[in-house]
């Protein structure tokens, strides 16, 4: 084990838990504000991928593919937020199955339109290649990706804790029904959180399709890492989103490289005894 | 308990077992004039039922929601694989592992799963299952990974039938859906099941009853994970071969549907619930590749059109 492994190590669990940042802080408002466990998150990541996929094959533009591919997806998620989850205002069990059967026909879907065959969106040139320190070798994309990720992170937490808009969310988050008393508008809250969820759970789909590939069953694949990042942050935190992602992240890529077989167990054993210590993770309340 | 949530209550602990007896006594008279397609189906309907209907002791009696219930059905059902084919291990020995292993899995996630309530507990048994979908999954010298366990062999019993050809092993399985549906029935009625179904209409009236609720809900998780594992050793003989796919979470979704289509808080529902989904899945996978859809649009189409399943017994919808 050199320093060169733990370097390398470090900074691919990095870039990956800056991946997860954007489908799970997404993922963490919503419950936070609507307290419900979203199924049909990892496929926000899955077609947004997709969707970037096909406008790049268009177009050529990465640029287009990100916006498009996040947008359209944010679109599905205002259609599902309005037309179905609303109806079930309240109702834990009847949320799950009703989102984990959007889960199954986007899957379905996906499989119809885009067929069974695995694809990497290609990367534009500014960003392949490698930096290199020294002995070191960073991939560029990797970079992007943890820049972009600190950049949205960034602008979250102003937008969360500086605006108006942001004030109302938090409200939202702390008391749903003390909002609605003061006067905030929360479906309207509450359909913005979830079209922004699933606009940043596609944008990550779409940069993840750099470096994961995208692929039928990436969905389901996804989906528990959200759900470990946000178990441990605490629901409804972005500070706890953000610790959470790179602790998963780095957690992940240390477990694959030191226990292949208990890949799974060196993420989850962690996110259980932070439970048993503090069930409402981190920085939740 | 209040003389009010008793009377329905004695008046389905009447009726359901009738009707149970009558559907078995109906399925055993009929069975032998079924060919192996249609006898193949009930058989895997009776041991999903069991599944079904131990998840409901947690659901529908207890209202705790678990993502993931697949975990323990698995687990036995690995116990099996591997025990029947590395080991040639016999049907006792076998039964006896998987339902060790399931339950010893259910309690110690169950340590960790009841401290939380509503929407924690959805997504720390979600979690928990993704750490046996893991295990599976990553494991390769102990589950052969994504491969699965293949060639587990039909148990060899002294019997004067072989449990190799489909009626006998349909009524193999018949009689452990009956049974894990008489111990369950005796469970949710005696003075353990009403306590939990006092937890789960009012868990703080409970506690200032002086009932001990935390023991009582981690009891409920670990004989829940102990039937899942009973349906799981069947299970893995029914089909001959052990894979993640027994432990995935769509797995324990469907689970959740079946009982949610059923009706909660009965036994007959989820039962009736599992036979409709396993039916359903087999005709439509004949006619159309676009199964997921199909099974989406149910998903969605019981909850928006039969929130409260199709017994309906359950009056309040668990938080």
């Amino acid at each position: 084990m050199t320093a060169e492994f733990w370097i390398t190590q470090t900074f691919n669990g990095l870039s990956y838990g800056a991946l997860l940042f954007l489908l799970a802080s997404g993922l963490s408002l919503i419950f936070g504000v609507m307290r419900i466990v979203n199924l049909a998150h990892g496929s926000y990541f899955l077609l947004g991928g997709y969707v970037g996929l096909s406008v790049i094959w268009r177009t050529g533009s990465y640029v287009a593919a990100l916006l498009t591919g996040a947008l359209a997806i944010a679109l599905v998620g205002i259609a599902m937020e309005r037309l179905f989850l609303r109806r079930l205002a309240g109702q834990t069990l009847g949320q799950v199955l009703l989102t984990i059967g959007f889960a199954l026909i986007f899957q379905d879907v996906a499989l119809l339109l885009w067929g069974g065959d695995p694809y990497s969106l290609p990367i534009p040139g500014p960003l392949q290649g490698v930096l290199t320190v020294g002995t070191l070798r960073f991939p560029r994309y990797r970079l992007f990706i943890m820049g972009l990720a600190v950049v949205i992170g960034a602008a979250l937490w102003l937008a969360l804790d500086r605006t108006r808009a942001g004030a109302m969310i938090r409200a939202a988050v702390d008391d749903a029904e003390m909002a609605q008393g003061v006067g905030i508008r929360v479906p309207t809250v509450s359909l913005a959180v979830f079209a922004l969820g699933a606009f940043l759970a596609a944008l990550g789909g779409v940069i993840g399709g750099g470096f994961l590939g995208v692929y039928p069953g990436l969905d389901l694949e996804i989906l528990p890492y959200a759900f470990v990042v946000v178990i441990v942050g605490g629901l409804g935190s972005l500070p706890g989103a953000m610790v959470g992602s790179l602790l998963v992240g780095l957690l992940d890529n240390f477990g694959k490289a030191l226990f292949p077989e208990l890949a799974y167990f060196t993420l989850f054993a962690p996110m259980a005894l932070i439970l048993a210590l503090r069930p409402t993770g981190l920085f939740g309340r | 308990m209040t003389p009010v949530s008793l009377r329905p209550l004695l008046l389905r602990a009447g009726l359901a077992p009738v009707g149970t007896i009558v559907v078995a006594g109906v399925l055993v008279l009929v069975a032998p004039t079924l060919s192996a397609y249609p006898l193949t189906l009930l058989t895997q309907a009776a041991i999903v039922a069991i599944l079904a209907m131990s998840l409901d002791v947690l659901l529908g009696y207890t209202g705790l929601p678990s993502l993931g219930h697949a975990a323990y059905f698995g687990v036995a059902a690995y116990a099996v694989g591997i025990l029947a084919t590395d080991y040639q291990r016999g049907f006792v020995t076998c039964l006896v592992a998987g339902l060790l292993a399931a339950t010893l899995f259910a309690a110690v996630f169950g340590l960790l799963a009841i401290r939380a309530s509503g929407t924690y507990f959805l997504m720390i048994t979600l979690a928990l299952g993704m750490v046996v979908w893991g295990l599976a999954f990553r494991w390769v010298s102990m589950t052969k990974g994504d491969n699965g366990i293949a060639g587990v062999p039909r148990p060899d019993l002294p019997l004067p039938w072989s449990l190799s050809s489909p009626l006998p092993f349909f009524y193999f399985a018949l009689a452990a859906a009956l049974l894990a549906w008489t111990l369950l029935a005796l469970l949710v009625r005696s003075p353990f099941g009403l306590t939990l179904m006092g937890i789960r209409e009012s868990e703080s009236r409970m506690r200032a009853l002086g009932y001990n609720v935390w023991l009582h809900k981690y009891l409920a998780f670990v004989i829940a994970g102990a039937f899942a594992g009973f349906a799981g050793v069947f299970w893995a003989y029914y089909n001959g071969f052990v894979s993640p796919v027994d432990v995935q979470l769509v797995t324990s979704v469907e689970t959740l549907l079946m009982v949610a289509l059923g009706g909660p808080g009965t036994l007959a529902g989820p039962a009736l619930g599992a036979a409709v989904i396993v039916f359903l899945k087999n005709f439509v996978s004949v006619y159309t590749k676009r199964w997921l859809l199909i099974l989406g649009a149910v998903y969605i189409g019981v909850i928006l059109f039969a929130p409260r399943g199709v017994l309906g017994a359950f009056r309040r919808g668990p938080r």
